[in-house]
């Protein structure tokens, strides 16, 4: 049950810029266990997006992964031949995006998009590969999958696109499978109906790396989060421990912003100011500017991610409650 | 395509009619040594620029040759190099403008540059200096004319990549393993589709063009024979006293060009299926 299935190890993002290199992701490690579903959380621009796409050699031009290691079953993703790299997505790990109002070719029939993706890795003929997308569509909830199997993107809902995406990303089985905020374009209602989608896939066996910036959504899913913050893994526990005995500041602060909401006669509370631009970065712990507990200490030290009993945290808090 | 132009049947009236003026103006082409009594340089000195009549529906030039029928055996002339060295060009230019904008690096640069070398060269002299070295013929105003408008194609096909080179889809395809040619050819090219048609229909005409400004500088096809273009800078001379002779070929070129330009829209509306009626 504990067995890995991908591990992110000291991971490095970075892009040029005039100024000099920015590093969106920086020196990030994460684990993912087979048949679980990990969070990781985190505001809009922290990095969430472009870790997922590290593993998956999405990066765009001129950012390029200056260091660290991404073991899919022990295998070095960085270090494979290109090739059997590209081999491996799709069928091994494939990923899914945030709007599936893009993520289709307007001019194909999305049937023939998820064939496509069968053809891509196994040698099956059209009439086979028809067969096996119409059997997908209809394991991913698309009623009428024949008809669907005609249609183009514009003719059909958001949700029922997310869950093409689906499709096309689980055709092949893979092992791993990245949501990148799966439902932040998306309603409510279907929000949930592709939550419960997802929690099928995991009960057949695929393991999920779930990005979201919706606590609701990770508390739902996941069994371990990971928090991020500029570039950073702040804090990482199971679900339980997150939301129930946070350490981090940030992290508290951001579930304050959301229970607050719950209790009627209390404004909401936010965590002060804005994440930090990643080229005026604070001196220290990169939190510094906008906790309420900094202490001396954290405007000249970086905290290290400090693991203890089976959980970890960045912060000189932690040390001083030892 | 049959799909698409039955749609484009449907959905729009003027590309039916266009279609059939283009497919007429074909086979008139092709017809026309039965289609007329007169040879294409049949010289009657006796009726120099006498107005149309039963005998000469559009009269006769300078020459006494009958007018109608110089149209006819023109229109050879004129409908191919419309058509011939533009699709050549829209293929070459499409598909170096693809590979240059998704390849990027030293592919893009080369290509591009070699682009800018076409479109920065006035082109009216790169032509003069094809054809003195090549010498005229119908062949080397095809040869010409394709690399006069390769680079403006190659330009906008890349400008085109470079976009879709970003897009959601694109992106996806990758992330399942799709090769970046099968990517090229199964998203960039068919969704670079419709512009590549609009572009080809603005082409035509100036292609048409481009010939009679050759011809008139005695560069491109040489009388006797007609051309669409030659036979309306040679009426330029008459225009007060025999109008009909520049006027039956620029209508001819109306006509075509006005059919490729409805055609054209009408294609480009059918393929794309987001446009499609139900």
């Amino acid at each position: 049950m504990d067995e890995k299935l991908l591990v992110i190890e000291e991971l490095c993002v970075d892009f040029p810029t005039e100024k000099g290199p920015i590093r969106p992701v920086d020196r990030v490690s994460l684990e993912i266990r087979k048949g679980a579903i990990t969070g990781l959380v985190g505001e809009s621009g922290c990095g969430k997006s472009m870790t997922a796409r590290a593993v998956m050699n999405l990066i765009k031009k001129p950012g390029k992964m200056t260091g660290g290691r991404i073991l899919l079953e022990g295998k070095d993703l960085g270090r494979m031949p290109s090739k059997e790299r590209r081999m491996l997505q799709g069928r091994e790990i494939s990923m899914i995006f945030q709007d599936p109002m893009s993520s289709l070719n307007p001019v194909m029939k999305v049937g023939k998009q998820v064939d496509e993706a069968i053809r891509l890795h196994e040698r099956v003929n059209a009439g086979e590969a028809r067969r096996r997308t119409v059997e997908m569509f209809a394991a991913v909830g698309i009623p009428d999958p024949e008809r669907r199997y005609e249609a183009y993107p514009h003719q059909l809902s958001g949700g029922l696109r997310q869950r093409v995406m689906i499709a096309m990303a689980m055709i092949c089985r893979p092992k791993l499978l990245i949501a990148d905020e799966p439902t932040t374009a998306l309603d409510v209602t279907v929000e949930a109906q592709i939550l419960d989608l997802m929690e099928k896939l995991r009960e057949g066996g695929t393991s999920i790396l779930l990005i979201s910036h919706n606590l609701g959504v990770i508390a739902r899913m996941c069994e371990d989060v990971y928090v991020m913050y500029a570039g950073k893994i702040v804090e990482h526990a199971d679900v339980e421990t997150i939301f129930e005995d946070p350490v981090h500041p940030y992290t508290k602060g951001l579930l304050r912003a959301v229970t607050s909401l719950q209790e009627e006669d209390k404004t909401l509370e936010t965590i002060p100011g804005n994440v930090p631009q990643l080229d005026e970065l604070p001196s220290g712990c990169r939190f510094s500017n906008r906790c309420a507990f900094a202490m001396d200490r954290c405007r000249t030290e970086e905290p290290m991610l400090l693991e203890k009993e089976g959980r970890a945290c960045a912060c000189f808090l932690e040390d001083n409650k030892k | 395509m049959k799909d698409a132009l039955r749609r484009m049947i449907r959905a729009n009236k003027l590309s039916l009619v266009s279609l059939i003026v283009i497919f007429l103006l074909i086979l008139f082409s092709i017809l026309a040594p039965w289609l007329t009594p007169y040879g294409e340089a049949d010289i009657d000195l006796m009726h120099r620029l006498s107005p149309p009549s039963a005998e000469h529906l559009l009269g006769t030039d300078e020459a006494g040759r009958d007018v109608l029928t110089r149209l006819l055996y023109g229109s050879r002339v004129s409908l191919m190099v419309g058509i011939v060295p533009t699709l050549l060009s829209m293929v070459i230019g499409a598909v170096l403008g693809v590979l240059a904008g998704y390849l990027g690096g030293v592919v893009d640069s080369i290509i591009m540059r070699l682009a800018d070398i076409v479109l920065a060269f006035p082109s009216m002299l790169l032509a003069m200096v094809i054809m003195y070295t090549l010498g005229d013929g119908l062949f080397n105003v095809f040869l010409t004319l394709t690399l006069m408008n390769w680079g403006t194609v190659a330009r906008i096909a890349r400008a085109e990549t470079l976009k879709l080179k970003t897009v959601d889809y694109v992106e996806a395809a990758r992330s399942i393993g799709m090769t970046k040619w099968r990517i090229i050819r199964k998203h960039i090219l068919p969704n670079c589709l419709p512009m590549l048609i609009v572009l080809f229909t603005l082409n035509v005409p100036s292609a048409i063009l481009t010939e009679s400004a050759l011809s008139f500088l005695g560069l491109g096809i040489q009388p006797p024979s007609a051309s669409w273009g030659l036979m309306v800078n040679t009426g330029r001379q008459y225009l007060f006293n025999a109008p009909w002779l520049s006027f039956a070929p620029s209508g001819a070129i109306m006509l075509a060009v006005l059919s490729f330009n409805f055609l054209g829209d009408g294609l480009r509306d059918a393929i794309d299926p987001r446009l499609r009626r139900r």
